[in-house]
């Protein structure tokens, strides 16, 4: 396949237009819009699915043995399944989706001037492959002896001899989803690579993208760089499984830790693949909203380069007490820890583009303002971690459970969240109601820490991970009241997203009505229509300047578009 | 913080609560400065008719440095932190004291087998105390433990002596620790097993040397019957 050229995406433009029928315009699309949305749309409902999980395992743990509202009384093996797939998912079917090829497909053509992706059929494909992989994921719950559960990580030997856990199909089946939902990220990936290098409009030179399109493109090579070696070692997992291989198995002559490795190589730059496209969010919107320039353009990119070369640097921080050679500690408790140097320069950045600005609360800042807030707590509690003696307490406790939500869920959810109230106009030509979204806005982000805030005291007080019942210790008795509050808190959470639902439902045909540019601001996609049509834009471009002119002085207006 | 760890009954535990705390403090002003500068931007820029903002890209030396010298700055703590716990973890899982015991600890699914010596004090001779999920030791005496598993990765973890380490099948990784204190400690798994790593739960008693003399005698009497 080649980048499509001017002359045939005209061709094609005309084609479309003629005759197209629903199925091409609504399902087996090619129009990387079209695409963004099918991707969010598929994460959302996902995160239904995800959240469920939660809910079920939260009500366990906060009343063992009662029965969950739907499903009745949650056995262990149940609780180890939910909360495999509850990570599972959550990681690939959710925030992936959402953040890098949701808003990835539907922005980064816009955004940097683009008619479409590079290579728009494989775009759709990789849609279709991952919506398979979804099907195939739900699928895994209905076999006999139902879903994988040997944890997200899936270590073998637990994962790779079924007899340990009484789950067969199942964990085919998880190892068959997953790599079809990398199949499918792979080919977004190389499409927004090529989409950057070859498809910029006339003018758009490499620090003129908006900070997003790095991000993406710097997340796409870390995860392309990355997956290699983990799907190898998925291929040697099901080996085992499924042809007595012993790659894993001591008593064949394995190596159970042979896994880790090639997992946490994986795992570590994978989330930052998470947690980039949401900083690049959060850099579209901040300048918006404080009508200033983004703070030190290059050094965020700069910064975002060095953390994303440490991140392969870092993985044996997952595996300080699994039995390898004690003297690694120390060189894999400097890299992680020194990986704070890179974000810190990124965080610093974005405040200072609030210095001296104009700050207007709308829903999509708030969001944005929200997740940097949220985030910090993650970010200083890794700290704790990547020490490897206080590790020696903390692993595998809650307070690791604590310490990565508080990464996650700011970034995937209050990310999200963000992006869709700030490009929600762009993407239906409608707003979603501000007030309802602000009532939305408090209700998710203070819950947020009802949930979380207690399990770092759980942890510290010795609570380990993925145990289905904290009853059964006595030394946990005297904290089982926060399992009660952060169920609680869990609730009212996903109450609080009733108004989201509505208000997203009812916008999408009853919204006031947005015109091209509704926040006035600088980037691209903001120049083609509300909803952009076939080919996005429908004026040239020519590409004059950066993408965050704010406030410039001896101007009438407060802002200059980039080609203007 | 502190307050929220079960006791400390182990020779090295004091140093591992001491390294959170440090970089609890270190971490946590940082935390608040940071916290705060952003709050006070929100409330003191905020929009406001009339006032409009200020053009800075941030592009030129001099306004970098507020990202530079704090981003220094941190590297300096950061640093500070590695040269303070890395000794620590030093002791704790490098350097292993010659011991004055050593039992055998494996991991099953999904219980703790604890081989101790018996008055020997060798393992692998007839004496040898077996004992599922029932760890006993004497006090003020330097254990090493060979921890192993027959199945799957187990984790051992006993929060009171702030010890916690994997159990791998096909290898025996050593360990050591020295209780301090009289009593009956918990046990867990702390590394997902299967159906039963909830219920995978023993206990440890830290016995005095009399005590502990009587326990090696009536073990060896019932051994012996
Ligand atoms: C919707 C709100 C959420 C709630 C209430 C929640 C709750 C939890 C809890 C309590 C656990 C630990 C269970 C245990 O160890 O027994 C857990 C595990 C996990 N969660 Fe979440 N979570 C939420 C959202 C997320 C998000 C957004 C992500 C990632 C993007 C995520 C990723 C994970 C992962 C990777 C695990 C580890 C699974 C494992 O141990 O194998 N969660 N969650
Ligand atoms: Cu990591
Ligand atoms: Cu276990």
């Amino acid at each position: 396949m080649r980048p499509i050229t001017k002359n045939g995406l005209k061709r094609r433009q005309k084609l479309d237009h003629a005759k197209e029928s629903f199925w091409r315009r609504y399902v087996f699309s090619v129009d990387h819009k079209m695409i963004g949305k099918q991707y969010l749309i598929t994460g959302l409902l996902m995160t239904l699915v995800g959240g469920f999980l939660a809910f079920s395992f939260r009500h366990q743990l906060a009343w063992p043995g009662e029965s969950v509202p739907l499903i009745g009384p949650i056995g262990p093996d149940q609780y180890n399944a939910f909360v495999t797939m509850h990570g599972t998912i959550m990681v690939f079917w959710v925030a992936m989706p959402i953040l890098l090829s949701g808003f990835g497909n539907f922005l980064l053509p816009l955004m940097v001037g683009a008619p479409d992706m590079a290579f728009p059929r494989l775009n759709g494909m990789s849609y279709w492959v991952f919506f398979l992989s979804t099907v195939v994921l739900i699928a895994s719950f209905f076999v006999p002896g139902g879903a994988a559960s040997g944890g997200w990580t899936s270590y073998p030997p637990l994962s790779a001899e079924p007899g340990y856990t009484g789950v067969f199909w199942g964990g085919h089946l998880w190892i068959l989803a997953v790599a079809l939902e990398f199949t499918s990220m792979l080919m977004g990936g190389i499409n927004f690579l090529t989409t950057t290098i070859s498809m910029r409009a006339k003018g758009m030179s490499f620090f003129r993208l908006p900070i997003f399109v790095w991000m993406i493109n710097i997340a796409s090579l870390l995860f392309l760089f990355s997956v290699g070696p983990l799907i190898a070692g998925a291929l040697m997992l099901l080996a085992d499984r499924l042809l007595g291989t012993g790659f894993y198995l001591p008593a064949s002559g394995g190596d159970p830790l042979l896994f880790q490795h090639l997992f946490w190589f994986f795992g570590h730059p994978e989330v930052y693949v998470l947690l980039l496209p949401s900083l690049g969010i959060l850099a579209e919107i901040f300048p918006v909203f404080s009508r200033k320039p983004l703070f030190g353009y290059k050094a965020i990119i700069y910064s975002t380069i060095v953390a994303g070369i440490l991140s392969f640097l870092v993985w044996a921080h997952h595996q300080f007490i699994s039995g390898i050679d004690p003297r690694l500690a120390a060189p894999f408790s400097v890299t992680t820890i020194l990986i704070s140097v890179p974000f810190a320069i990124m965080l610093f950045a974005f405040i200072a583009t609030l210095w001296r600005g104009s700050i207007q609360f709308s829903t999509g800042m708030l969001f944005a303002l929200g997740m940097i807030a949220e985030f910090m707590v993650g970010g200083v509690t890794g700290i704790f971690n990547g020490s490897s003696a206080a590790d020696i307490y903390l692993h595998d406790t809650y307070f690791v459970v604590a310490h990565f939500h508080f990464t996650l869920f700011p970034v995937t959810f209050l990310g999200a969240f963000a992006g869709i109230y700030y490009w929600f106009p762009k993407m239906v030509g409608r707003f979603l109601n501000e007030t309802w979204g602000k009532v939305h806005f408090w209700v998710t982000t203070l819950s947020f820490n009802v949930v979380f805030l207690p399990m770092f005291v759980m942890g510290l007080a010795g609570h380990q991970r993925r145990i289905f019942d904290p009853t059964l210790f006595d030394y946990l008795q005297k904290h089982q009241y926060l399992h009660v509050i952060a169920t609680i808190g869990m609730m009212v959470m996903f109450a609080g997203q009733i108004p989201f639902v509505i208000n997203f439902v009812v916008s999408l045909f009853r919204g006031r009505r947005a015109d091209r540019n509704p926040w006035s601001a600088a980037t691209l996609e903001w120049v083609a229509p509300s909803p952009p049509g076939h080919g996005n834009f429908d004026t040239e471009l020519r590409v004059v300047r950066g993408p965050y002119e704010y406030s410039l002085p001896g101007q009438q207006k407060d802002w200059l578009g980039q080609t203007e | 913080m502190l307050h929220w760890l079960p006791e400390n009954i182990s020779t090295y535990g004091h140093r591992i609560d001491g390294i959170l705390q440090a970089i609890a403090w270190i971490v946590g002003v940082w935390f608040l400065l940071v916290e705060a500068v952003l709050f006070y931007f929100l409330i003191r820029y905020r929009r406001r008719p009339g006032v409009s903002a200020t053009y800075q890209p941030g592009t030129k030396w001099r306004p970098l440095l507020w990202l530079l010298v704090p981003a220094i700055l941190i590297l300096g703590f950061d640093l500070g932190i590695d040269f303070m716990q890395g000794p620590v973890w030093t002791e704790i899982k490098q350097s292993l004291p010659q011991p004055d015991q050593t039992i055998r600890i494996k991991g099953r699914q999904f219980v703790w087998e604890f081989t101790h010596p018996g008055r020997d004090g060798r393992l692998d001779t007839a004496d040898d105390i077996l004992a599922t999920n029932q760890l006993t030791v004497p006090i003020n005496t330097k254990i090493q433990f060979e921890l192993q598993s027959a199945d799957v990765i187990h984790s051992l973890w006993i929060p009171n002596l702030r010890l916690k380490q994997d159990a791998v099948p096909g290898r025996t990784i050593p360990g050591w620790f020295e209780a301090t204190k009289e009593g009956t400690f918990p046990v867990a798994c702390a590394e997902l097993c299967g159906s039963g790593h909830g219920v995978m739960k023993g206990e440890m008693r830290v016995l005095n040397a009399a005590n502990y003399q009587k326990w090696l005698e009536e073990e060896t009497k019932i051994g012996s019957r």
